[in-house]
Order: C-alpha cells, then sequence, then structure tokens
C-alpha cells in the first residue's frame, strides 16, 4: 500500500459541522495537527471533543466541513497508520491479552503471528509479561487500559489518537503514560489526545484547541494560549502608600500585603522605575508568567473552567 | 474491496474462533439433543399413559374356550392395527346369574374394568358404561365375529412384497422436505439470534468503536455475519456426522434406510448447507441492522419480535409447497426471497430435477446482494449512534 507523503500538518479539519437530530455536536471546528507533535483537545464533558475526534478518524462523518488525516480525505484510508485508544475502553473479556494486543494490531494490518511477538515485548517492557496468557476479565481495569493502549500502538503507528487516556488511570500509570506520549513524540509519531485535565495537557503538548460547546475557542501553540493573558506582577513594598501607587492599575487587588495585578503594557523596566521613584521601597517583586489554566479561564471562560474543576478533582 | 475483504477476514476469524472455542458453543452443539431426550422422556411416558388410558378393560363371562377364541381375535386384530392401542380381555369363569355376576364386577375395583361381556360367542350381551355405537362396542363386535368366523375357511391373502410405491415414496419425501425445512427455519432462527447477542455484547463492551476506528463498518457487518454462518456450518457437520453415525448403529440398514430424497442424498445435503446459508444471510443481515438500532437487550427483543413473528408466517407460507412443489403457491414461495431456500429445499426432496435450483440459487444471490448491501447502510448509520438522537417510536416517553 503507497503512504501519503509526510507533510507539515498530520491532521487538518475545515470547519466541521456535526449535528445530531436538532442538537450541533460541533459547530464549525478547524484545527491543524503538525506532523510529530503532541496536540491537545481540552474541554469539558459535552463540548464536543470525542465527536471531533471520530469525525477525524472516520468514524462518523461530519454533517459538513472536511478533514484530511495523513494526507487521506478519508481517514479510514490511513487505518494502518492510526491508532486510537477511545473514551469508553473496549476489549473482549475473555479474550488474552496477548491476543487482545495482537487482535488490535490485526485489524490495522498486522499479521497475527508479528502481532503477538510484539504484543509479548510490549508487555514485557510495561511490567506485564506474566498476565500475557491470561484473559483480560481478570486484570485490573488500570492494567486494562495499559493492555488496550499497547493494543493502540503495537502496529507502529505514525498518528496516534488518544480520548481522555489519562481518565481512571491512578498517578503512577498516568505519569507512566506521559512518558509513554512523550517516547511516541520523539520517534516522530503524532499525538493527539483529548483531556479536560489542563496539568497534562501543559506538561504534553505543543499546541492545544480549546473547545467550549463544540466551537474552537483557540487553537494554537501552548504559548499563544499564555500569551493571551499578560504577565502577573507580584509585589510587596515597605511603604503603605505614596507616589508609587499611580504606578500600578486601578484594578490590582491586594491580597495580605502583597499586591497583585497584571503587569502593564509598557513592560517590566518603565514599571520599576516608577515603583522606584515613587518611593515604593520595593520589598519582593516577581513577574509570573500565566499557566495554562489561566489561560483556559479567559478564553473559554470561568464556567467551562469550573465545569473542568468539578470534573477532575486532580 | 481487497481492504474490505481483508478487514471482514480479520474480524470473521475472531468471531469465529471466539464462537468455536467457547463453552457456549459445546451446549449449541449438544442443542439437538434436548428436544430428541425430551421428546423420548415424555413420549414414553406419554405413551406409557396412553397405553393405560386407552385400553380399557373388559371382562369376558365366558368359559375357558371361548375366551380364548375371543383372545386370538384380539390378537389378530391388534396385530393388523400395528399394536394401536385396543380393548383387554380379562376372562373370568361364569357364577350363576350372569345378570348379578356383571353388575358385581362392574362395581369391584379389582378387575377395573368398564363392561362385562356375557352370553358367549351365540348371545353376546355388553353390559357397562359405555355407548352403544361407541369405539368399545365396535371392538367386541368385531371380536366376536372373528371368533365366530375362526373356524370357517377364509380364503389366505396371498402377499407380494415390493421394496417401494410411489405412495411410500412420497410420503417420506414429504417427510424429508418438512424435516429440511424445520432444520432450516430453527437453525436460522437461534443463529440470527446469536449473532444479534454478540453485537449487544460488543456494543455493551465497547469494542465495536475499536472496530469501527480501524475498519470498514461494512466489514465489521460482513464479518460477523460470515463467522457465525461457519460456526454454524461446522455444527451442521458435527450433527450429520452424529446422525449419520447414530442411525448406522441403532437402525438395520443403516444410513442406507433413510429416505432417499429426489435428488440424491449428496446432492440433498449440500443443497441444504446452501439453501441454510442462504436463509441465514437473509435473516441475519435483517437481525444484524435491527441489532444496530438497539442499545440494550430489551430493546433487541422488542425490535426483532415482528422480525421473529413474520419469519414464522414464513415458515407457515412456505410448509404450504410440501406435497406439492409445482403448484401456484410453491412457485410463488419460492419466488419470497425470504421464502425461497425453505420452499427449494423442500423441492429438493420432493422433485429429482436441478436446474431449478440453479435459477433458485442466482435469484437468492442477488438478493443476498441487495439486502446485505442495505442492512450494512443501515448498520453504518447507526451502529455507532453519538449524543443525542431522536426519539424512536418504540422508546416510551420518561415518566
Amino acid at each position: 500500500m503507497l503512504r501519503a507523503q509526510s507533510s507539515e500538518w498530520a491532521v487538518e479539519a475545515t470547519d466541521l459541522v456535526k449535528d445530531f437530530g436538532d442538537t450541533r455536536a460541533v459547530d464549525g471546528v478547524s484545527l491543524a495537527v503538525p506532523t510529530g507533535s503532541i496536540y491537545g483537545l481540552l474541554g469539558p464533558n459535552g463540548a464536543g471533543k470525542t465527536t471531533t475526534l471520530r469525525i477525524l478518524l472516520g468514524i462518523i462523518d461530519p454533517s459538513s466541513g472536511s478533514r484530511r488525516v495523513l494526507g487521506h480525505d478519508r481517514p479510514i484510508e490511513a487505518a494502518s497508520d492510526i491508532g486510537y485508544l477511545p473514551e469508553e475502553r473496549g476489549l473482549y473479556p475473555a479474550m488474552h491479552c496477548r491476543d487482545a494486543i495482537a487482535f488490535m494490531g490485526a485489524l490495522r494490518g498486522l499479521s497475527l503471528g508479528e502481532g503477538r511477538k510484539r504484543a509479548d515485548t510490549l508487555l514485557e517492557e510495561h511490567g506485564l509479561a506474566e498476565w500475557a496468557g491470561k484473559p483480560i476479565r481478570t486484570l485490573s481495569k488500570g492494567m486494562a487500559q495499559t493492555v488496550q493502549l499497547l493494543g493502540t500502538i503495537v502496529h507502529k503507528p505514525r498518528l496516534i489518537v488518544l480520548d481522555e487516556p489519562f481518565a481512571g488511570l491512578d498517578a503512577i500509570n498516568q505519569a507512566r503514560l506521559e512518558e509513554l506520549i512523550r517516547t511516541e513524540a520523539r520517534g516522530g509519531v503524532t499525538v493527539i489526545f483529548s483531556t479536560h485535565v489542563i496539568a497534562h495537557a501543559e506538561r504534553l503538548c505543543e499546541r492545544i484547541a480549546i473547545i467550549a460547546k463544540g466551537k474552537v475557542a483557540f487553537e494554537g501553540a501552548v504559548d499563544e494560549a499564555r500569551a493571551t493573558l499578560r504577565p502577573i506582577v507580584r509585589l510587596r513594598t515597605r511603604s503603605a502608600d505614596g507616589p508609587w501607587r499611580d504606578a500600578i492599575p486601578a484594578d490590582a487587588r491586594q491580597q495580605g500585603a502583597e499586591w497583585i495585578f497584571e503587569l502593564p503594557p509598557s513592560g517590566p523596566e518603565p514599571l520599576l522605575k516608577a515603583l522606584i521613584d515613587g518611593g515604593a521601597g520595593i520589598e519582593t517583586l516577581a513577574i509570573e508568567r500565566p499557566g495554562l489554566h489561566d489561560a483556559f479561564v479567559a478564553i473559554a471562560g470561568p464556567k467551562a473552567a469550573a465545569a473542568m474543576s468539578q470534573e477532575t478533582p486532580q | 474491496m481487497t481492504r474490505l475483504l481483508r478487514s471482514a477476514w480479520v474480524i470473521g476469524r475472531r468471531d469465529f474462533t471466539a464462537t468455536v472455542f467457547s463453552k457456549a458453543f459445546i451446549f449449541f452443539l449438544l442443542g439437538p439433543l434436548f428436544p430428541v431426550l425430551l421428546g423420548a422422556l415424555f413420549g414414553g411416558i406419554g405413551a406409557r399413559v396412553a397405553s393405560q388410558a386407552e385400553q380399557p378393560r373388559i371382562a369376558v363371562v365366558a368359559p375357558h374356550a371361548v375366551f380364548e377364541q375371543l383372545a386370538s381375535a384380539r390378537d389378530r386384530l391388534g396385530q393388523a392395527m400395528n399394536d394401536r392401542p385396543t380393548i383387554q380381555l380379562v376372562e373370568v369363569a361364569p357364577q350363576g346369574n350372569a345378570d348379578v355376576q356383571a353388575d358385581d364386577l362392574l362395581k369391584s375395583s379389582r378387575h377395573s374394568v368398564v363392561a362385562v361381556l356375557t352370553g358367549g360367542l351365540d348371545k353376546p350381551h355388553l353390559t357397562g358404561a359405555i355407548e352403544p355405537d361407541g369405539s368399545i362396542a365396535g371392538q367386541v363386535q368385531l371380536l366376536v365375529g372373528q371368533a365366530r368366523a375362526a373356524g370357517s375357511s377364509a380364503p389366505a391373502l396371498a402377499v407380494t412384497a415390493t421394496e417401494k410405491s410411489s405412495g411410500s415414496v412420497d410420503r417420506s419425501r414429504s417427510i424429508t422436505a418438512q424435516m429440511g425445512q424445520m432444520i432450516l427455519f430453527f437453525l436460522t432462527i437461534i443463529l440470527a439470534g446469536m449473532t444479534l447477542s454478540q453485537l449487544i455484547e460488543e456494543k455493551s463492551n465497547k469494542v465495536i468503536e475499536v472496530l469501527a476506528a480501524a475498519v470498514p463498518i461494512e466489514a465489521i457487518f460482513v464479518g460477523k455475519l460470515f463467522a457465525m454462518l461457519a460456526a454454524s456450518i461446522v455444527g451442521i457437520v458435527v450433527w450429520v456426522s452424529a446422525g449419520v453415525a447414530a442411525v448406522s448403529m441403532f437402525m438395520s440398514g443403516g444410513a442406507g434406510s433413510i429416505p432417499t430424497p429426489a435428488v440424491g442424498s449428496i446432492p440433498f445435503l449440500i443443497l441444504t448447507v446452501i439453501y441454510f446459508a442462504m436463509n441465514y444471510l437473509l435473516l441475519g443481515s435483517v437481525f444484524l441492522s435491527i441489532g444496530a438500532q438497539a442499545s440494550t437487550v430489551r430493546e433487541v427483543q422488542t425490535l426483532s419480535m415482528p422480525a421473529t413473528v413474520a419469519q414464522v408466517l414464513i415458515f407457515g407460507f412456505a410448509a404450504l409447497a410440501i406435497g406439492s412443489p409445482d403448484s401456484p403457491m410453491a412457485i410463488a414461495g419460492a419466488l419470497f426471497p425470504l421464502s425461497s431456500p425453505l420452499v427449494m429445499v423442500a423441492r429438493a426432496a420432493e422433485r429429482p430435477e436441478l436446474w431449478p435450483h440453479l435459477v433458485a440459487l442466482v435469484w437468492q444471490a442477488i438478493w443476498i446482494g441487495l439486502v446485505v448491501a442495505g442492512s450494512a447502510r443501515l448498520f453504518r448509520r447507526t451502529v455507532l449512534k453519538s449524543g443525542p438522537v431522536k426519539r424512536r417510536w418504540w422508546r416510551r416517553s420518561p415518566a
């Protein structure tokens, strides 16, 4: 089979719309995933992340709009180069772990024999070698999830799509999964994952799309998302009042002895000069880059952010 | 197309091995034994009850020689009637007044008789709780007649036995046709139901999304359909082999004693398997499409009920062709796609020509192509319903 030429974008989607009856689940989603990058889809449950991923993978067709995956307009044609871990994990309970991984590889064009060999290697690498010949139903939830993840990568795909991959994993397995994602990306594989845990996206992603109510509220590099907010200044002074107060914005808020405000557009130098000249007596001054969470709140709105934090207590 | 077939092969191979190497398949193979065992068990009990209930006892108050004549006549009558239930005779020696003795015998629980025959062969008189024109009185009349004629010289009946006659062959072939239809019908219904259960299981354990992301949905449909067909053919091979072995062991004349269908035993067997495949592919496609609409077992039961009832009606319609395979009804049944395999398997038992089967198979194959393609399209549209869906007429409104 001829493989499509590698290009700058592993996945491109333009104005994707998906209607289920009277409900519009995806409303004009456009995104571009660079080849070899780790890309995050952020948004609360019901935002349209899973539907967007299903459209990108060709599991369902969009009501309108277009997508191109690994150079193919019909994603199913690139199926042998794609690995997909759905949000709702699915394995045959009676199937042995080795066979389950090999079967998932066979679905993507790998021979069963080769699939079994690779399954043994992967299970060994992930500390599950002794479970290779045991049925899935005897595994814990976390172990079964790992087996499915191994089935997702057994055929060495060029694009891995993971829908809420961290859900249901303990902290140790979450860290393992993060490392696995980084390893795959280092090998040139493009990884797209959806999550409602901002911390994972912040640690892993180069680019993100923030989806809320079926629409893309932001799409671009993580730094660009952060750049939508101005840096935060935390200031502690010896002097309680004086002319220096004119140098800080009117909406600055006081938290104990600390003043917190956005860095003025003129930048840090004029601020510092004004504070010194105004006799503030600077005790401490920190300029903090805003986190992705702050950017998410600013972009998606406090309601979406509240929904995300309710879903994940982490 | 290559990709579709390769993917269908992967899906089908998994489903086939999962089915054939499961414990449930052993029960599936043993399935036909249960009706046989139940039939034997209840048949035996029924026969015993029937033999007790349907063989009324008649007390014969007569000298021993007269009783012997009557008993001998009863044996001859029983033999001619192929041991069907006839009256039983109980010998009672005459004592004093015949009417009083008869009255005593009817009241006595020792003999438990329904009637008492007095008066010997010359003046036979039957007393008891019986109808004058009923079966018991009729049988006693025959026995008395036989006993009286035993001494006369009735001409002996010369019998020349032939191996078969048109009447006997037609009868046995009708039975074969009926059996063929029943096997096809029940096997198809069972297998279509099993395929449906598997699909629902996959939908409930979410494997379907993994499959749908990796292979064309049509491949899932075709793979599942053919996997169950292959599993059922394994079942048929086992059953036929076991059946032939059982017949060879327990029936005199072995497998050769089974009535030969009109097209011949081997062609009939091959045609039965092919017609089963056709019937299953038609019905299995419909059932899989139904399974794609439903997400719970309850929904499946609700949705598959009309299809099952329709299939029973079609089975009844196809049964009309038995005994008259060239009648307009039989031809209509052969033309209607859903009844065609059932009608044609019956025809194979009753008519020797092979060409109608070739025509019918082409006709059925066309319909299978149409039904499978249509069902696969419907399956694709509905198997992975996501998000809120329009309320369907079968779903009740929330209370």
